[in-house]
């Protein structure tokens, strides 16, 4: 067992290169491994959120175009492999755009239009989960259907969401693993250059790398779990 | 946007052949890894049923730890790192085989197992404890109670999300490309590198897949009008 391969390389799989500079007291280096997997996670869910919210009102819309558009991206989204969306995105933006986007920008995009779709799901169970006579009460005491929306049946049901958000935020964490393939040097990425590197300790590197995203997975989803007792109790019901 | 569409180039050909059997591999993958998993699913669920502490614990370690790690680390894990656990003899013989295919298909089974057997342990819990317990009363053992009595049920109540889940495993199975196993998603990066052409080798390849998830799809709809309402307790 080679754990000193592990040991040595520890720092990098956490920040990546960055290091803290006290003579000009500044970060030098490029920010990877663990710490770039989380922040990328991050923002794709923080866009995934409103791209989603979007998508999921627009599904619930009664308009035939606004609903038809949703479906449409919700269903070609959810019915690929993220895979081949990163792959699309990567391949094909220099084609459309003329200029190359560099890949952690074109990895975070192929994210937040995946996770999108998963969370306009979320949202349309979300809002139809909420008994009816919550939007009908809104409605009667005068408010717009857009009022009713903001201001009563999404602060209901985005509450109820949150476990669900949870959840997708720990998927979106294992599928930033993803980004290595393509290059971005997060944790996985860090994985393979070392083990590339030294050759001989293939078996403690990618265990070490399994137990960190585990660790960050399970505790969100401890708290998932958590809130989702906690919040059960809120909820407004039909009868 | 200059860009001539050649649709030839997937359509016919030597490169059109290549999706072919990136396609067919990605279905045989699937479908090996699909069996194995529905079996290691159902024997990590029915361990946790068990009213032994060490298979608990180890049923409860199971599908938390290979819930929570990525796919693509698992199969790094298993393709470069699972030889140390292996007797030197063993490896020699699993070089001669295809490597990175058995691989695959470990990574593959062990993850959606995980998933699988919490959906069946969700099925399990929905069938009401009388029946395990008039099943044992009418002398059957702990297994075959649940082998004749509760599976059956179970098994049907959560045929939908169980279909999601082999989705998944096929949507999934596109990583296996990063070990070199020549599926559909590794064919058409490999007709984006010979031909530039990959506008239109990723359009075929995303249209296979979502081929798949559309009749898969409305497979779990078509049970779900039919066969799913005649379930009652």
């Amino acid at each position: 067992m080679r754990w000193d391969v592990v040991w040595n390389n520890f720092d990098y799989f956490l920040w990546g290169s960055l290091t803290f500079n006290s003579q000009t007291l500044s970060f030098e280096g490029q920010l990877g491994g663990l710490a770039l997997a989380v922040v990328l996670a991050a923002l794709g869910i923080l866009g995934a959120f409103w791209l989603g919210l979007a998508a999921g009102l627009m599904r619930l819309s009664r308009r035939f175009w606004v609903k038809a558009i949703a479906v449409i991206y919700i269903e070609i989204v959810r019915g690929t492999p993220l895979l081949m969306l990163i792959f699309w995105f990567y391949f094909l933006a220099p084609i459309i755009l003329g200029t190359a986007v560099p890949e952690f920008q074109s990895t975070l995009i192929a994210f937040i239009i995946f996770t999108g779709a998963y969370v306009g799901e979320i949202v349309r169970a979300g809002v139809a989960a909420l008994p009816k006579g919550q939007m009908e009460a809104a409605r009667g005491t005068g408010l717009s259907h857009f009022q009713a929306m903001r201001l009563v049946v999404l602060p209901q049901a985005l509450r109820n969401m949150i476990p669900s958000f949870v959840n997708q935020f720990v998927s979106l964490t294992k599928d930033t693993s993803l980004a290595s393939i393509i290059g971005v040097n997060e944790l996985t990425n860090t994985a393979t250059q070392v083990n590339n590197r030294t050759m001989n300790a293939p078996f403690e590197i990618f265990i070490t790398i399994a137990v960190l995203y585990f660790l960050v997975c399970w505790v969100l989803t401890a708290i998932s779990r958590r809130l989702e007792k906690h919040l059960a109790r809120y909820q407004a019901r039909g009868r | 946007m200059k860009y001539n569409f050649d649709w030839s180039v997937v359509l016919t050909g030597e490169y059109h052949q290549w999706l072919v059997d990136g396609f067919w591999l990605t279905l045989k993958i699937s479908a090996i890894s699909i069996i194995l998993a529905m079996a290691l699913g159902t024997l990590v669920a029915v361990l946790r049923m068990t009213k032994v502490k060490a298979c608990v614990w180890f049923s409860l370690a199971f599908t938390e730890f290979f819930r929570n790690t990525p796919l693509l680390v698992q199969i790094y894990f298993w393709y470069f790192g699972s030889f140390v656990l292996l007797p030197e003899a063993v490896n020699k013989w699993l070089y001669k085989q295809d490597f990175e295919f058995a691989s695959g298909v470990i990574a593959l089974t062990v993850y959606t197992a995980a998933f699988i057997a919490e959906e069946i342990r969700a099925g399990i819990f929905a069938i009401p404890k009388n029946q395990l317990e008039a099943s044992r009363a009418t002398g059957l053992s702990f297994i075959q109670a649940y082998r004749y009595v509760i599976l059956p049920q179970a098994f049907r109540i959560i045929i939908p999300p169980l279909i999601s889940q082999f989705l998944n495993l096929i949507k999934n199975s596109s990583l296996v490309m990063t070990i070199g196993v020549m599926d559909l998603t590794y064919m058409a990066r490999q007709i984006e590198s010979h031909t530039f052409r990959g506008f239109e080798a990723f359009t075929a390849a995303t249209a296979i897949y979502l081929c798949i998830s559309l009749v898969v799809s409305l497979t779990i709809n078509v049970y779900n009008k039919h066969f799913l309402r005649q379930i009652k307790y």
